[in-house]
């Protein structure tokens, strides 16, 4: 066990914990920040999608070792009324179906905005890619980025 | 039923905006409707939500009836009390359908109440009572009052037995698009789903099931395993006693299993890695499952299968003569006689459902009774099994439905509840079972493997003179005599329907669209197929056996309105612009299917861009009745096509000597946002019929248009799927 400060949402916690546990679970178990959810374990669903120093990664993998002082959003921490325009727009096209999904696809869509606020189509095809919807909202999860842009 | 609520996700959603004023005292008037005295309605949301939107569709219908602001609306989820509510099941696209009725009555009978209570404070007759969007009026006297100053009395009135209901004209809720009531909570990432639960001194538990199917356990050392940080506790648990008859949704994949339990998820992941595990090989087992009203026996083979032994097995079973389910005319004689006959003969795998949230389920079990928290399609079922695997009386079985991370027929198999609870009763503690998505996909409850071969006579007019399908699965078919009597039963006047079936130690269950989904793909390439020998246009062909199956049907039980069926593809012919608009380079495929009560048929697009399959857009028509909730409901249309488009492309799930070839994303692969369709328009057909379902019916008929668009696009009919190895190898050939 290590004790690391993490800055998650912009408040300073610390955690005693194994240097190996993926962020996912220090976020969920410990920090009981459940916002971000388990899919996979293995980096390929992106429904534990978080920000770290303000990109996009899938938590699921990334050890609390190698945070470092790279500060870490959630999707709690994305906004405080949910107010982010992207899911401003999510709201708007009435995206979920289930919902599961949806805090990954939101923190993917926020990432790609903030690095290239006019995506192309290819574009947001190229950053939503790595994030599984099994219900099918895609056609909506681009609308909204799309609206989200429109409105950034 | 014990106490409920404790989930922050359970706690009361406003309908339509995001803050309401709380009021100080709230009256139930019945189990669906609780008013409070500032006039604020809550209303109880029965069914379990599981992406399908009925947490916002069903209080609409109450809502409707008792003639209220959608605005001063709060829906909660119900408890699961089958006293009250009346099933409390997601399932065969039956949820608006069979709670149509009762959810309007409830709304009604509020409303009565309230008109009572108004009647008797203004000393007036009721009849002469009226309401308007919350409010109570009585024009001759020109008295007005909300409904929260009335609630308190119309709560002590006795429920009336028979209400007048609205008509159809009049609705103002029904049929307008009303937002998700839960999307705020979901956007914002608040706690909604079983995997969310925390308590106070809560374990989590995960399982180590066998590697294969046709294995069981045989010993266990869990020395190293218990020697890791974090853990509580390693045993093995029963999910089913010896000799217990199981319930219908009981599925007994892996009845023994290694249970780990410990502090944090992350530590009991790192044990289980650690587990040191015997199997074995199981033997040959007869069950017998009850539920349904009826009993039947179920064998269950022993050995390690493999795919390609199954496919080798399918079609040698299909070579052999199978139960006849209809027959009409002399079949036959007709293909004796015919100027052409066409057979063609399709193969599908067994699929995951792969829902996004992984199994689940928390449980405490104390000697009082079971407080079991999950994602449950079947609340009504499991709750038995966990009374008699518990030696509990339901009355101590309190089943808490959360938000489901996706079902899809999956979740309505609630081992992973029965699990939870024996897990916890062992550790007495409150623990949360999680499964890794490598248990989850491995776990079975698949989707059956299919197989179909069907036969058509043409005469020298081209007309369909006999239809054959000889279908079977492993290890069961996919049609039945429900299925036997769908279109094109009775459009054709020598028609024969057989099945067979193969035993397996694959444990399958329902699939969206249960049976429907293989059988309406299939059947829709088919017919294309068909409609092509026939020189005859694919929308026309299948309207002119429809006018024949609606005038002058042959057979009497056939299972499908000809008008209905017709009406869709109609539809879908309009808005795609069939045959009038056809732009170079869009290659395009229609097919149309009737299951679950309700009509769909779709017209895909396709194009080839840079080597690769694109697909532009989907049109879909749908004739499920009334619609209530128009955008929710072309959500989950649009949600079916681009789920049976993936599935249709990439679902499959492989066996190599008993085990699962698949265990995650990596290997399975899912439809992309990429690969989804760019444009889904979808168009409802306008009538005045009570709903009749919509999570499934669009489904099935996506296969068909999709593999009848992939013809058109590279001269290639394909009869195996996954589509996407042969789709690609065509485009690449085609393109050169």
């Amino acid at each position: 066990m290590s004790r690391f400060n993490l800055s998650v949402n912009g408040q300073n916690v610390e955690v005693d914990v194994d240097p190996n546990t993926p962020v996912l679970w220090v976020l969920r178990d410990h920090l009981k920040l459940i916002g971000t959810k388990f899919g996979c374990g293995m980096a390929q669903c992106g429904a534990c999608t978080i920000h770290l120093a303000g990109n996009a990664v899938r938590s699921c993998v990334l050890p609390i070792s190698g945070v470092g002082d790279q500060a870490i959003t959630t999707i709690e921490g994305l906004s405080s009324e949910g107010t982010h325009p992207v899911q401003q727009a999510w709201l708007e096209h009435d995206v979920p179906q289930c919902g599961y999904c949806q805090a990954g696809q939101i923190m993917s869509a926020a990432a790609l905005l903030k690095s290239n606020s006019n995506p192309s189509d290819a574009e947001i095809d190229a950053a939503m890619d790595g994030n599984i919807c099994r219900c099918g909202t895609y056609t909506r999860i681009h609308a909204a980025i799309k609206t989200a842009a429109a409105n950034g | 039923m014990l106490g409920f609520n404790w989930l922050a996700g359970c706690k009361p959603t406003p309908a339509a905006a995001p803050a309401l004023q709380m009021p100080e005292a709230w009256f139930e008037i019945n189990g669906f409707v609780k008013i409070g005295n500032n006039g604020v309605v809550t209303i109880m949301s029965p069914n379990p939500e599981f992406g399908q939107n009925v947490k916002t569709s069903m209080p609409m219908i109450v809502a409707e009836e008792l003639d209220v602001d959608w605005k001063e609306v709060i829906v909660e989820q119900a408890p699961f009390n089958t006293a009250i509510y009346t099933r409390q099941f997601t399932g065969g696209s039956q949820g608006i359908r069979q709670g149509w009725p009762g959810l309007r009555m409830a709304g009604a009978a509020a409303r009565h109440m309230l008109r009572g209570a108004a009647a008797q404070a203004w000393q007036v007759p009721v009849e002469e009572i009226t309401t308007e969007t919350g409010m109570l009026h009585h024009k001759a006297s020109g008295q007005s009052a909300g409904y929260g100053e009335m609630a308190s009395a119309a709560a002590t009135i006795s429920v009336p037995e028979e209400v007048q209901l609205k008509d159809v004209e009049d609705f103002k809720i029904i049929g307008t698009s009303r937002k998700n009531v839960e999307a705020r909570k979901i956007v914002t990432g608040q706690p909604l789903f079983a995997m969310d639960q925390q308590r106070d001194g809560m374990l989590i538990a995960m399982i180590a099931h066998p590697p294969a199917f046709g294995m069981k356990l045989k010993s266990v050392d869990d020395t190293a395993a218990r020697a890791m940080p974090g853990i509580k506790d390693v045993f093995t648990i029963k999910t089913f006693e010896d000799g217990y008859e199981r319930n219908y949704f009981d599925t007994n994949t892996f009845p023994e299993m290694v249970a780990i339990v410990g502090n944090t998820t992350w530590e009991v992941m790192n044990a289980k890695k650690a587990l040191q595990a015997e199997w074995e090989p199981i033997s040959a087992i007869s069950h017998t499952v009850g539920g349904f009203g009826r009993s039947q026996t179920v064998e269950v083979p022993s050995g390690l299968e493999n795919t390609t032994d199954h496919l080798a097995r399918m079609d040698e079973s299909a070579g052999r003569p199978g139960t006849v389910l209809r027959q009409d005319g002399d079949p036959e004689a007709a293909f004796r006689d015919a100027a052409q006959v066409i057979e063609r003969t399709y193969t599908a795998p067994f699929l995951a459902h792969n829902c996004m949230e992984p199994m689940n389920c928390f449980a405490h079990v104390t000697a009082d009774g079971a407080e079991i928290a999950g994602p449950i399609q079947a609340p009504e079922f499991i709750e038995q099994t966990l009374s008699a695997r518990l030696g509990l009386p339901l009355e101590q079985i309190d089943i808490q439905m959360t938000r489901m991370g996706g079902g899809f027929g999956r979740r309505a198999y609630g081992h992973y509840m029965v699990e939870a609870a024996l897990i916890s009763q062992k550790m007495q503690a409150p623990i949360k079972l999680m499964y890794s998505r490598e248990d989850d996909m491995t776990f079975g409850v698949y989707r059956p493997a299919y197989h179909a071969t069907y036969r058509a006579a043409l005469d020298s007019d081209n007309n369909l003179t006999a239809f054959h399908v000889k279908a079977g699965g492993i290890p069961e078919s996919p049609l039945g005599r429900g299925a036997a009597n769908r279109f094109p039963a009775g459009a054709v006047d020598n028609f024969l329907a057989e099945e067979w079936s193969i035993n397996s130690n694959i444990t399958i269950g329902a699939f969206r669209a249960p049976r429907s989904n293989f059988l309406g793909g299939v059947e829709q390439a088919f017919l294309d197929e068909v409609a092509e020998a026939a020189g005859k246009d694919p929308i026309a062909f299948r309207l002119d056996l429809l006018k024949r199956a609606g005038s002058n049907p042959v057979g009497e039980e056939n299972d499908y309105d000809a008008a209905r069926y017709a009406g869709v593809l109609e539809l879908v012919r309009e808005k795609s612009g069939w045959g009038t608009e056809d732009q170079p380079g869009v290659h395009r495929g229609v097919a149309a299917y009737f299951c679950h009560n309700s009509y769909a048929a779709h017209v895909v697009d396709m194009t080839v861009e840079d080597g690769k399959p694109v697909i532009p857009r989907v049109f879909s028509a749908i004739d499920c009745g009334i619609v209530v909730n128009p955008d929710a409901a072309t959500n989950m249309v649009e949600g079916a096509v681009v789920d049976g488009i993936g599935n249709a492309l990439f679902g499959a799930m492989t066996f190599k000597d008993g085990v699962p070839e698949k265990n995650n994303f990596n290997t399975y692969r899912m439809i992309r946002h990429s690969e989804a369709p760019k444009a889904i328009e979808v168009h409802f057909v306008e009538n005045d019929i009570d709903p009749t379902g919509l999570g499934e019916p669009p489904f099935p008929p996506i296969f068909g248009a999709l593999a009848n668009a992939m013809y058109k696009a590279t001269g290639k009919r394909v009869y195996e799927q996954p589509f996407a190895p042969h789709l690609e190898a065509s485009v690449q050939e085609a393109v050169g």
